[in-house]
């Protein structure tokens, strides 16, 4: 009996010492370590945080019937909560695709398809709303990309754009966000990279902006060609980049300088 | 569709001091800005934002073009009484937000 005590304990103790080297070893840092402490209450406050505007403009823009089928979003899905982990694993590839969409492309999907209604442009408002209203329903959810073998190699091209040194500048994404993440450019931390927030409201945008935003941000910065709007290499890079998040919390609507 | 973020207590100790926040969507466009059709894009801006208690003017604040987009405003009232603070938004192109938030005293 005692022995078996001894024994369960010393799982207990064992168990708990590889959970602790596990968090320990995980170094990854959120954009919003790296930010002052007045940006993350900013984030932290709902009533400050002006993401939220947003995900509150989502939740109305959720009821809302429209399109040809006069259909809401609220009524083949009910409410918001139903969207739960649905953020934290896209992209995806959707039934009858063979190609992954991010979630503002499958929320277009779900216009054209279910409400017949046009899809909405690009980083227009109500797409980031209703983007920001979804995401904010898995906030506090570690980030858990799908085991779909199909994704595999949408990814690997993600890594391969990731790695690829492109425009005047000669830089890759790697080059600052995995070999110099940290260290400073321009007076500023240059963060991880993890897209653990979005769509992020940034301040300096004055305004809420998708992932894709903040990639077109970095390769004009790199002064390399952006892709054009609806491009592939968008959805690749994100997945990429949320499997190597995969684990972190996603904490959106998320606040940025 | 209005858009607003308003955070008080809901209840509050007589003669304490309690912080109302107000968080709005406004784009704040300042006039000076060309479009991307190369046109000056119109001024469109909220021009004054009053808060009132029970209907007393408790709180008044001008706004001007060099104020962000969803201009976040955070003040300080100490509560006599139960009551109810009424915020009113005010702007360019005929805009008008108001909204109510009530306080109970304990």
């Amino acid at each position: 009996m005692t022995a078996l005590r001894l024994g369960i304990g010393l799982a207990i103790i064992f168990a708990a010492s590889y959970a602790l080297a596990q968090g320990a070893a995980d170094k990854r840092r959120s954009g919003t370590q790296d930010m002052s402490d007045a940006l993350q209450k900013m984030q932290e406050d709902d009533a400050a945080n002006p993401g939220m505007l947003f995900v509150q403009l989502g939740g109305q823009l959720w009821g809302k019937a429209t399109g040809a089928a006069g259909k809401s979003c609220a009524d083949c899905h009910g409410d918001g909560t139903s969207m739960k982990g649905v953020a934290v694993r896209y992209p995806a590839i959707p039934k009858d695709a063979d190609a992954p969409v991010d979630l503002e492309g499958r929320i277009n999907l779900c216009r054209t398809a279910n409400q017949q209604a046009d899809s909405f442009p690009p980083e227009s408002r109500e797409l980031l709303a209703l983007a920001a209203y979804v995401a904010h329903q898995s906030r506090g959810l570690p980030i858990a990309p799908p085991d779909d073998p199909r994704l595999v190699a949408f990814r690997a091209r993600g890594q391969d754009l990731w790695k690829a040194r492109q425009g005047q500048l000669n830089l890759s994404c790697a080059i600052c966000h995995d070999d110099n993440a940290g260290r400073k450019l321009a007076g500023v931390a240059i963060p991880e990279a993890h897209p653990t927030g979005y769509p992020i409201y940034r301040l300096e945008w004055q305004t809420l902006g998708s992932l894709k935003r903040r990639l077109r941000n970095c390769l004009a910065g790199i002064r390399a060609e952006t892709y054009a709007d609806g491009a592939p290499e968008y959805v690749m890079l994100d997945l990429f980049l949320m499997d190597r998040a995969r684990g972190m919390m996603l904490e959106s609507p998320g606040v940025r300088p | 569709m209005s858009n607003v973020l308003v955070n008080a207590p809901k209840t509050a100790k007589r003669g304490s001091s309690v912080e109302i926040k107000a968080l709005i969507l406004h784009p704040m466009e300042t006039g000076f800005r060309p479009g991307p059709n190369g046109r000056i894009i119109p001024r469109n801006i909220i021009e004054r934002f009053t808060a009132t208690w029970n209907g007393t003017e408790i709180f008044d604040m001008e706004m001007s073009l060099a104020i962000a987009a969803n201009p976040f405003v955070s003040f300080f009232a100490v509560v006599s009484e139960s009551g109810t603070v009424g915020l009113r938004w005010t702007g360019d192109e005929g805009f008008v937000v108001e909204e109510q938030i009530a306080i109970a005293v304990e």
